[in-house]
Formats: structure tokens, sequence, C-alpha cells
């Protein structure tokens, strides 16, 4: 632990040069399926960032302990529990969000992002380290998935966070809120995050 | 009458990947060749199916007798990854030419949101049976099959199109899987 990380740039890496949705692709099921709305969208990204802050938390904690043989099945067996307590937790205070999720909150699970970050960050640096990525990173997989919900709920139904502002009768893309228009809406936003990250960045 | 219905609304209705977006992550991964993506297949309906019965059995004959509904998250994907890991050592004994057309991608699956959606849908089943659930991951892992195959086709295609400089590489391939899921969004009330 030799080498110094700037936490600045650690936090932010996240949000902009590797943000997991638009750069990276990581945790592509949950980001097409659960975005019909921004609500569902933010819910999703909350969950998960919740997931990986505590999963990165653990195994900076006890990596020193675990054999590396199998640290695979350990670091799933950690992110299984908090996805497990996720999933408690919303079923009891927020059954709404629950139904709407669905099966995606199981699937926390197998979330590439979480066992990604946990198996070459956490795992490789410190406590404060590790929270500051956690943070980053599922910062940037909330906004991801809070944009990608409002586009295709301001296109698809004409409201954004369910407040209406077209009348009832209004024609609105409804391509939008199908499948198809996970896919499309996503393409489209990638091209134009990679446009904006690229004039940034310069 | 009961299990075709299960068959064509799991292959082409509630197309796995293109309407329930799960296995994403390998749709678009390794979806650059016809011929990973037919061994990528051949991996998941394999691993699918006795991952699919694996966890059917436990649910039904450990999880619900001693009321531990609340641990099935943390049981099917231990399940999952030990059944893979079991496969991988298997094959490679018993059929070395099988392990070499699949062994690559066993690794890949734990994390294949597939499987492990899979298995939790097929407890969910409509009076589910073990036969039910054993229908219900085949024909699932043929609709993740179909749409892979034809994805990929068309991705050898566009190997030589003109695209528009922004447009390479991710978006191009999400916009095509918009289209195919348009497509497969015609075979609704089918059943």
């Amino acid at each position: 632990m030799t080498k110094k990380i700037d936490q600045k740039q650690n936090f932010l890496k996240g949000i902009l040069k590797e943000n997991p949705v638009f750069v990276m692709l990581l945790g592509m099921c949950p980001t097409l399926g659960v975005t019909s709305s921004a609500f569902n969208g933010l819910g999703m990204g909350v969950a998960t960032l919740f997931v990986l802050l505590m999963s990165n938390i653990v195994v900076s904690l006890i990596k020193t302990q675990i054999p590396s043989k199998v640290r695979i099945p350990a670091f799933i067996i950690i992110i299984a529990s908090f996805v497990t307590v996720v999933e408690m937790v919303l079923e009891a205070f927020i059954p709404f969000l629950y139904e709407q999720l669905g099966i995606f909150i199981p699937l926390i699970v197998v979330n590439c992002l979480i066992l990604g970050r946990a198996e070459s960050f956490a795992s490789k640096n410190n406590l404060w380290s590790s929270i500051v990525d956690a943070l980053g990173m599922g910062i940037g997989f909330v906004i991801a998935l809070t944009i990608l919900g409002a586009t295709r709920e301001i296109l698809g139904s004409g409201s954004i966070f369910e407040m209406k502002f077209v009348s009832e009768d209004a024609n609105t893309f409804i391509l939008f809120i199908l499948p198809p228009g996970a896919f499309i809406a996503l393409a489209y936003l990638s091209v134009l995050f990679n446009k904006i990250s690229i004039k940034t960045l310069s | 009458m009961e299990y075709i219905i299960i068959i064509i609304a799991a292959i082409f209705v509630n197309n796995i990947v293109l309407a329930q977006f799960l296995g994403i992550c390998p749709f678009l991964g390794v979806s650059s060749k016809v011929s990973t993506s037919v061994g990528m297949s051949g991996a998941v309906l394999f691993v699918m199916t006795i991952a699919t019965i694996a966890s059917y059995l436990l649910h039904q004959y450990v999880l619900i007798p001693f009321g531990l509904d609340y641990l099935r998250t943390i049981t099917f994907i231990l399940v999952i990854a030990a059944l893979v890991q079991m496969v991988e050592i298997i094959l490679k004994k018993v059929s070395p030419p099988l392990y070499k057309a699949l062994g690559v991608f066993l690794p890949l699956i734990t994390t294949n949101c597939a499987v492990l959606g899979v298995a939790i849908l097929a407890i969910g089943l409509e009076d589910a049976s073990l036969l039910k659930a054993v229908i219900f991951a085949i024909a699932n892992s043929i609709g993740f099959a179909l749409a892979i195959i034809v994805f990929s086709s068309i991705r050898e295609q566009l190997e030589l199109a003109n695209i528009p400089e922004g447009m390479k590489g991710v978006p191009i391939n999400l916009l095509v899987a918009g289209l195919l899921s348009l497509a497969f969004l015609g075979f609704t009330g089918l059943v």
C-alpha cells in the first residue's frame, strides 16, 4: 500500500471517465430492465449503491483473511447477504418499489459492477479508498439509471417522476417504455455521453 | 398444451434477452462471432437446465419445509456457482471434446443473470412442478440461443458497414439489439 491515491480523482472516475453504465457497460440487466420510469431507475440505483458500498467495506476489511483461491465465492456470499437485506427492507417499507423492481432485486447479486469492484478494487486497497470508490461508482450508476429512466419516462409517458406534463390523451412515444425503447434510448445516451466526456476531459 | 404454451411464451413472446433483459452481459459481450455465440448458447442450455433442477429441488425440499424462504438468493447463487465448477470438472474428465467447446464459457456463466433469473422465475410459476421447471429452463435457453445467434449474425454483417464515427462500437450494437427487440415485440399476443 505504498502508492497514494488521489481521493477526488478516485471519486470522480466512477461518475465520468469510468462510468459503469455508459463507458464500462457493467450491470446492463438492471440498467435496461427497470428504467421504464425515473423513480424506478433511482430506486434500483440506490439499492445497488447500498450493496456496493457495504460489500466494498466488508471485502476491504477482511481481504487479508480470504484465501485467494476461494475469493470469488467468498465475495458472492458477502454480496448475497446484503442483497437479502435490501430485499427484506424494500418488501417491508417500500412494497410499491418492491413490486416494480421484482426479479431484478435478487439479481443485484449477479450485477457485474459489484463483483467487479470487489475483485478489482476493494480486495487490493484500504478501507477509505474502497468507500470512496464505491460511492463514486455507485453514484455514477444512480445518475446513469436516473437519466435513462427520466429520458424513457419523458418520451414514453410524457411525465417525469410521475408528474405528467402533457394532457391525458396526448400521443407519446409508447415505444420508449416498452423493451425496445430501453436499448434505443441507451444507445443514443451513450453516444451523447461519450461526446460530452471527451469534451470535458480534453 | 400447457407445456407448448410455456415453450412458445418463453422463446418468442417473453424472450429472456430481448423482452426481459436477463443475460444482457453475454448477449453484448460474446456475440461478435456466430461460432462463439453458439458455444455460449450450448453452455447456457446445459447449466441453466441443471441449475434450475437443483435449485427447484432445494427450494421445494429444504428451504420451504424449514421456513428458510428468505435465504433463497444466497442459496441459489451458491448452488449455481458450485454447479458451474462441478460441471467444469466433470466435463474435463468425461468428455474432453465437449469441454473444449464449452470450457471457456463456463466460468462466465456464474455471473450470467439469466441463469439465476430463470431459477428464481421457475419456482414462481403457476402450480409449479419439476417437469414444468425443466421445460421452462430449456425453453428459455433456446430463447437465449435464438436471440444471441441472430444478433451475432447481424454483428458480423455490421463489420463491413459504413457506420458514423460516434455510433461505432457499443451504441450501434445497442441500436441493433433495440431493433431486434422491436421485431420480437411483434409476437405479443401470440399466447
